[in-house]
């Protein structure tokens, strides 16, 4: 040694790489990605096929860069190529630019560059990487390939052959990320072509993100097809709420109209995908049905009102019923489709009152309890070494979180153990899915755990618990109790409760989840509540129990509605005042991991809407209750200040975390105290399971006109077997009977419904199983009798 | 008409067992459809694709990259005329034009009672016999225009039924490997070592 001087431990992380791209000096991963790589040195390489969150396949070769080899440089592709020590990479001498000159015109060779009268035109990245990668000219004088154009490959996706450059990603995401493999390249050479199979459409639940990674305008999607060119959008980044994944989304608006939504990449949730559902709905905000005017009761009709006169009828029905006996006569359902600040100011409005019958949820969720387990996020479950589904079929109810699910299954990361009574999208992908007879879950799940082989997956890694209401016919107690059996198993486990509605998260946080609404609706329909507020609900359509919900709204005299549009329930308000709907207002949502987003106002509200937030306060200030805020900002602040759990979600945190911030979930390692008895099923009748599908007739599917015709109809779903033994055909119409009425369906045979059960899908037009669903029953019988 | 028939996806899970993959029993099974059918069904490749694991839209990619397989009904007999650079030198060009007389069909064309269908094909490697044609793939060598017509009327008259199958049978001898014969392939996952050559290559 000649020095005293410490030399400081140099820290040699072993899946650091060293290379140089253009010169500079670069650290890059062990398996990195040279595009990667350069694109996180602010070296842009040209591309078309490659995708971040997609495997590389080489396609287009537009990557193509030099490496410097033994024998000299070399072109390789940088989309397929890894870094490694010492590399030396330009991505922009002359060789470079030749051969990617040389890509684009090849691409271009069969391209009718139609850019003027093309969707992508203005943000193609053929288009664009032409101008800053192209040769400005061709030598090609071939004619191009001709095709009929566009040609539809589902019903919300067109297809113009001609444009398409080959790149594989839509097909590639198809069979990839959506598992829906039902696009493909079809024939070879020149007449090579993205084609499905005859007859058999991309009915995919996530085709429109295809569109989105399109690099050309060859996919285009019907509700925005021809609507606006891309120099005329105006974007924000907001968040999907339409269910409580939460996916980062840009509202994309021209002349005061939303025109399209667009996924943007959110590392812990959506990964730049949106399912169609979201991506699509925003056709609703614009229909006609809106309301637009305060409407108040005037016998049979409802008639417009100012805002002022409906907001003091609204306040004298509440003073009046608060005046009739105590708080316990009024009644809050909803505010599980607003944002935190919506809730927040209704929370604050509730307890001003003292009232105590208030539900976010419509008897379809889960106890609120279930935020007190140990929390699981997303991520988590996605990289759980044992991900349990206690839940309902999550491809039809969180699209996304099935896709970051699937993935999880498919790239290895985690085993699935799924309990159910139909199988699901994910039972594919299930390393074991155990089926149970609703009412026997909990028997079930304590014996499946305790299979050593089970009991050995377990103890491997992290073990997250899946849980949402997996029946709407059968009593909540079960996936409660179920879930109860598995943390006794493996107290270590955590738990991602999968509560459906976009801010149902969020306004059970702030309060919203007193009393079971099932137990709300059956005081209302002994006539002990005199004032129902409807706060963006609607129970006749979402309490499973269709009987109950009539009986309380017939019994309740005065109902105020706070509503984007006239419902089932909200049509027999009182009092029917006008909301402003997504995109239409400020402020923050909690999705089902408790991550707290911003929301963005794009455009100006439909009428003269208002959010729920002010209608709060104004009827507050009428009732003489000062809730100290003045605007939603002041809700948003107040929310953080007094409410422990959203501390941490700041205006500042939200601005600089677009990703949102986790909120501090209080956990009380709570179990639920009681269990529900195992239920004996009578031979000759049969379980009924409800469950939902993606497209239903709820308002924002029914009121866009390219998602309504995808919704499937009311049916009855029977085992092939069952069917057999029934003597139906196929489709025939059955009788299907509960204790309370029957109800004439037509049956289809379905090799996921299990024998001895039959499934219906929730709020389909047709039929309405809610009708055979008896909300005091721990699980539903149901005989079903041939019609023929 | 349709799905495979029983005995053929008896036959098809026999194929689909000597693979590690069954997706990789999707092209012998294409073949099935076709000698069932002459022609491969959308009905079968959607049966295949049950088969197999994948969905019907994959199978028709797949099976689509090929000529070989048709989806449309052909003829009894499938005529490929060679018309690559020796056959076109030695008068592929003429034997084509002749044949379209004979048949009465255009290049492509089926005729009308369904037993032949007339094609162009690229170089079948028998340039030393030029010009030459496949029917069925089965080889004729030096075709005159008179050993044109001499074909189509026996193959009319029935006299080759022996020998030339009708379309889609690509061989009369089925491959029977039992399944202690098999190869025994290791699915790509489940391969720990390196291939021999490498172990050799290695040990040098
Ligand atoms: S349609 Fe678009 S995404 Fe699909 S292969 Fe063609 S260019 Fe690529
Ligand atoms: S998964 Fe849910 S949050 Fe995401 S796009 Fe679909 S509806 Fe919206
Ligand atoms: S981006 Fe690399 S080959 Fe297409
Ligand atoms: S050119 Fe005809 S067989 Fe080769």
């Amino acid at each position: 040694m000649t020095t005293t001087e410490s030399t400081p431990a140099v820290v040699v992380d072993p899946d650091a790489v060293n290379l140089t791209i253009n010169g500079r000096a670069v650290v890059a991963r062990k398996g990195e990605l040279i595009i990667a790589a350069a694109d996180r040195n602010g070296d842009y390489i040209p591309r078309f096929c490659y995708h971040p969150r997609m495997s590389s396949v080489g396609m287009c070769r537009q990557c193509l860069v030099e490496v410097e080899g033994p024998r000299g440089p070399m072109m390789v592709v940088s989309c397929m190529t890894s870094v490694s020590e010492g590399q030396v990479v330009r991505t922009e001498t002359d060789q470079v630019k030749r051969a990617q000159e040389g890509m684009i015109e090849l691409l271009l060779a069969n391209h009718p560059l139609d850019c003027p009268v093309c969707d992508k035109g203005g943000e193609c990245p053929l288009q664009d990487q032409a101008f800053s990668h192209g040769p400005g000219e061709s030598r090609f004088i071939e004619e191009k390939r001709h095709y009929e154009k566009p040609i539809a490959i589902s019903d919300l996706v067109l297809l113009d052959r001609e444009r398409c450059i080959l790149c594989d990603r839509c097909t590639r995401f198809a069979d990839e990320v959506a598992g829906d493999a039902l696009i493909h390249f079809t024939s070879r050479g020149n007449n090579t072509q993205v084609q499905t199979f005859p007859d058999e459409p991309f009915s995919s639940y996530f085709s429109g993100n295809t569109v989105q990674i399109c690099p050309v305008g060859a996919l285009t999607a019907r509700p925005y097809r021809f609507k606006a060119r891309p120099w005329d959008l105006e974007k924000t980044e907001s968040t999907c709420t339409t269910c409580a994944v939460g996916c980062r989304i840009t509202l994309e608006s021209s002349r005061d109209e939303l025109l399209r939504y667009q996924g943007v990449d959110s590392d812990p949730v959506n990964h730049g995908w949106l399912c169609d559902k979201g991506r699509f709905n925003f056709e609703s905000l614009k229909s006609d049905a809106r309301l637009t005017n305060p409407l108040v009761r005037d016998g049979a009709s409802l008639v417009e009102t100012s805002w002022s006169s409906a907001l003091s009828t609204a306040a004298s029905l509440i003073t009046s019923a608060l005046r009739a006996g105590n708080p316990s006569r009024v009644a809050v359902l909803g505010g599980a489709r607003g944002t935190n600040e919506d809730a927040h100011a209704w929370a604050k409005l509730v307890d001003a009152l003292g009232i105590d019958s208030v539900d976010a949820q419509m008897g379809d969720g889960l106890p609120s309890a279930v935020l007190t387990y140990p929390q699981a996020t997303i991520d988590d479950a996605a990289h759980a070494s044992t991900v349990i589904l206690l839940s309902p079929d999550l491809k039809e109810e969180l699209p996304i979180l099935y896709l970051r699910l699937r993935d999880a299954s498919e790239k290895k990361r985690s085993r699935i153990l799924e309990f159910a009574s139909k199988g699901s999208g994910l039972t594919r992908y299930a390393w074991k899915s155990v089926p149970y007879l609703p009412g026997n879950q909990v028997a079930v799940v304590a014996s499946t755990l305790s299979e050593p082989a089970v009991s050995a997956q377990m103890a491997k890694g992290s073990v997250v618990v899946v849980v949402g209401r997996s029946n709407l016919a059968e009593s909540d107690e079960y996936n409660m109790a179920a879930l109860d059996a598995v943390m006794a198993a493996h107290p270590g486990a955590t738990v991602l409760p999968v509560l459906r509605r976009g801010n149902v998260r969020g306004a059970l946080s702030v309060g919203l989840g007193r009393r079971d609404a099932v137990d709300i609706l059956t005081d209302a329909a002994n006539g002990e509540i005199d004032c129902l507020v409807l706060v963006g609900a609607d129970p006749i359509a979402d309490c499973p129990d269709s009987d109950l919900a009539r009986r309380a709204f017939a019994a309740i005299p005065s109902i105020i509605a706070i509503d984007t549009f006239a419902t089932a329930s909200s049509a027999k308000a009182t009092v029917l005042l006008p909301a402003a709907a997504f995109g239409e207002k400020d402020g923050t949502t909690t999705n089902l991991e408790g991550r707290v987003t911003r929301l963005a106002r794009k455009v100006t509200v439909n009428g003269t809407s208002r959010p729920d937030w002010m209608v709060a306060l104004e009827l507050a200030d009428i009732l003489g209750h000062d809730l100290g805020a003045a605007s939603v900002a002041d809700v948003h602040a107040d929310l953080v200040s007094s409410n422990p759990a959203f501390g941490p979600a700041t205006r500042v945190a939200l601005a600089t975390h677009p990703d949102g911030v986790v909120l501090a979930a209080p956990a009380t390692g709570a179990t639920t105290s009681f269990a529900p008895p195992p239920a004996e099923k009578p031979g000759f009748a049969h379980r009924l399971v409800v469950g939902r599908k993606l497209y239903d007739n709820g308002r924002n599917v029914a009121e866009s006109p390219s998602l309504a015709r995808l919704a499937p109809g009311s049916a009855l779903h029977m085992h092939p077997l069952d069917l057999e033994r029934l003597g139906a055909p196929e489709g025939a119409s059955v009788r299907v009977s509960g204790d309370r009425t029957s109800i004439v369906m037509n049956v289809v045979g379905d090799e996921s419904v299990q024998r001895g059960t039959v499934w219906a899908a929730w709020a389909q037009s047709g039929a309405n199983i809610g009708e055979l669903i008896d909300a005091t029953k721990w699980v539903n019988d149901v005989r079903v009798e041939s019609l023929r | 008409m349709a799905r495979l028939s029983e005995e053929n996806v008896r036959l098809a899970k026999e194929v689909i067992a000597r693979y590690p993959r069954a997706r990789s029993a999707m092209i012998p099974l294409l073949h099935l459809a076709q000698e069932q059918d002459g022609y491969v069904t959308n009905e079968a490749m959607a049966h295949i694709g049950d088969l197999v694991g994948a969905t019907s839209a994959e199978v028709y990619g797949t099976a689509s990259f090929y000529e070989m397989f048709k989806f449309e009904p052909v003829g009894k007999y499938l005529i490929n005329i060679c018309g690559t650079m020796s056959c076109a030198l030695m008068g592929a060009e003429d034997l084509m034009h002749h044949a379209e007389h004979r048949l009465g069909v255009k290049l492509g064309g089926t005729t009308d009672d369904g037993l032949f269908t007339l094609e162009r094909a690229e170089c079948q490697a028998a340039c030393t016999e030029a010009p030459c044609l496949q029917v069925n793939y089965r080889y004729r060598f030096r075709v005159t225009a008179a050993d044109f017509d001499a074909l189509v009327d026996d193959l009319k008259a029935g006299n080759l039924t022996d020998e030339v199958p009708a379309h889609g049978i690509v061989a009369r001898v089925r491959q029977q490997i039992p399944v202690d014969r098999g190869v025994g392939a290791v699915p790509p996952e489940d391969v720990t070592e390196a291939p021999t050559w490498m172990a050799e290559k290695a040990a040098l």
